[in-house]
């Protein structure tokens, strides 16, 4: 006798409002199938964009700290280069040098983060993410050598970053750049070729290039599906012209390859940062700016190729000393719309892990 | 090979076993941060501030309240004024720095400790009382003349305001020779 079922909403997900990253999805199942499913978002909302217009240029950057919390490094770096673009103000090279290391160091803690959660999610419960959160954990400490905070960054400002390196950052990070290839190697060792990891992800909720594209989705997810749509290489600024790097892609756009992309991306960030080490120079690391900007009336949209995609601020100016409009574009939260449809048909267990694979963070959806 | 993978892994997992663990036991032990930390209990010397407000303009959150009253100690060079509340809400603060950042004498400096607790939110503003009695050892975060002694606030001695010298902004622009400091001519005006 076959046994009937009908399907069931339920809610996934913490909404207590005390939680960080809140995030609720409303699931219709038919016994493990998802049938239908809907994020909903919207708890972790502050009004960044409205408290931005009432803050001065510099004031903003403290907010753009609490967008992506894994990843201020950029959330920073996306901002500063919109309000330079806005106000035309240049800066200097040593500036630029060191704002692509800080980025892209960002970018190997964002990614850590990500592929730690992501195992995490699928059951390895915490020892791969302890092991890329002890690697994390010396990039903050590098950070806090750079600027005295470890996640609530606030390094950079407009016309560059706000205080030259110390004199033991230098060694700190040569030797974080030694060690860190054979980290990545043991993560390889230990994941990659797991047959459990492979099992549950390959070939699971694969997203086609053409309706990645259709999405305007961004960043590894986009990649993953097999296009080599990269910022820093499309439309490069600071001095990404001046590096050599590759752009790694996937091919199915499976979660495996999602996984996959995350690592490949870390060992070229360190190759941008190697290049960065050699070919910096001295000099001033702050244009002259005065403290209370008034960028001439107009817009302006500066864009970067932030951990999670493409990192967008919209700038309005009416010559005072606030940004008259200030818009984010984030990727998590473009990145999730395709959730759904990835999704449908899949199973409860891989709702998680396809969750993790897409590395959303709700500072940043709910802005 | 099925297996193949996950002994890979366990070879992983025992090359881990067997390293010197990455964590401490904090209360016991303790990391040292770096001299740039920048923490709680804000370094605040009287004999510098002038009462110009600017670190409370610059507080993206506006949480730093002055009240000042003309002193009267010299009315013919022109009357500097006396402080009657420098409040810091550090229950509120993100410690972002800027207001140090804004001082354009000096006066104000970040703290260096992190283990603030306290039972109520009242008890969490920094008055002026606080902030004339706390221990003076400043994070050189943004203050690159501490950087130059070399100073480190977890391991040196207090340093009194003499010491802590005037921050430059050509430490920051080391091209421009005339004292081009944006930050004195913009925040400077009352
Ligand atoms: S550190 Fe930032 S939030 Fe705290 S008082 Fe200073 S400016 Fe305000
Ligand atoms: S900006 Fe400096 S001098 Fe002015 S009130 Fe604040 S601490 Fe005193």
């Amino acid at each position: 006798m076959p046994i009937r079922s009908e399907p069931v909403t339920v809610n996934v997900g913490p909404q207590h409002p005390s939680t960080h990253g809140v995030l609720r999805l409303r699931v219709t199942f038919d016994g493990e199938v998802i049938l239908d499913m809907e994020p909903v978002f919207g708890y972790l909302h502050r009004g960044s964009e409205k408290l931005g217009e009432e803050r001065t240029y510099t004031q903003v950057i403290t907010l753009t700290d609490r967008l992506d919390y894994v990843a201020s490094m950029t959330n920073n770096q996306a901002y500063v280069l919109a309000a330079e673009k806005l106000a035309g103000i240049q800066a200097p090279e040593r500036g630029m040098y060191l704002r692509v290391i800080a980025a892209e160091l960002q970018r190997v803690a964002s990614h850590l983060v990500a592929t730690g959660f992501l195992l995490n999610d699928l059951g390895a419960f915490a020892t791969p993410l302890m092991y890329c959160f002890r690697e994390r954990e010396r990039i903050l400490d590098l950070f806090e050598m750079l600027c005295g905070a470890r996640i609530t960054l606030s390094y950079m400002r407009v016309g560059g970053v706000f205080q030259d390196a110390p004199e033991d950052f230098w060694p700190a990070l040569r030797k974080f750049m030694a060690d860190m290839p054979h980290y990545l190697d043991e993560y390889e060792q230990l994941l990659t070729d797991n047959e459990i990891l492979v099992t549950r992800t390959k070939g699971v909720s694969i997203l086609n290039a053409d309706h990645a594209l259709n999405a305007s989705v961004t960043g590894p997810v986009l990649r993953a599906s097999g296009l080599p749509w990269d910022l820093r290489k499309i439309d490069p600024y600071e001095i990404y012209n001046r590096v050599q790097f590759d752009v790694p892609v996937g091919k199915a756009g499976d979660n495996y390859d999602r996984f996959k992309i995350r690592i490949d991306e870390m060992r070229q960030s360190l190759r941008i940062i190697e290049q960065c080490i050699d070919q910096i120079g001295p000099g001033p690391v702050r244009a002259i700016v005065p403290s209370l900007i008034r960028p001439p009336i107009g817009d302006a949209y500066g864009r970067i190729e932030g951990p999670k995609g493409e990192l967008g601020f919209y700038l309005v100016s009416d010559g005072s000393i606030a940004p008259y409009r200030f818009k984010i574009r984030s990727p998590s939260l473009i990145n999730l719309t395709v959730l759904r449809d990835i999704l449908i048909g899949w199973k409860l267990a891989d709702m998680i892990v396809t969750l993790g694979s897409i590395d959303i963070n709700m500072g940043e959806v709910d802005r | 090979m099925l297996g193949l993978g996950i002994v890979n892994g366990l070879i992983v997992t025992m090359k881990n076993f067997f390293r010197k663990p990455f964590t401490i036991s904090y209360p016991e032990q303790r990391v040292l941060q770096h001299p740039r930390f920048r923490g709680e209990e804000f370094t605040w010397y009287e004999e510098r501030c002038t009462a110009c407000a600017s670190c409370a303009k610059f507080c993206p959150l506006g949480i730093i309240r002055i009240v000042t009253h003309p002193s009267g100690e010299t009315p013919t060079e022109g009357d500097s004024y006396a402080i009657d509340a420098f409040d810091i809400d550090i229950g509120r603060c993100m410690f972002c720095g800027l207001c140090v950042e804004a001082c354009p004498y000096d006066a104000l400096f970040m703290g260096s400790g992190f283990e603030e607790a306290k039972p109520s939110r009242r008890n969490l503003v920094i008055t002026v009382d606080h902030l004339r009695a706390a221990d003076k050892r400043p994070s050189t975060w943004f203050r690159p003349q501490l950087e130059a002694q070399g100073y480190d606030p977890h391991k040196g001695t207090e340093v009194t305001w003499r010491d802590a010298g005037r921050e430059h902004f050509l430490y920051h622009v080391p091209q421009r020779p005339e004292q081009e400091s944006s930050t004195a001519t913009e925040e400077g005006k009352p």
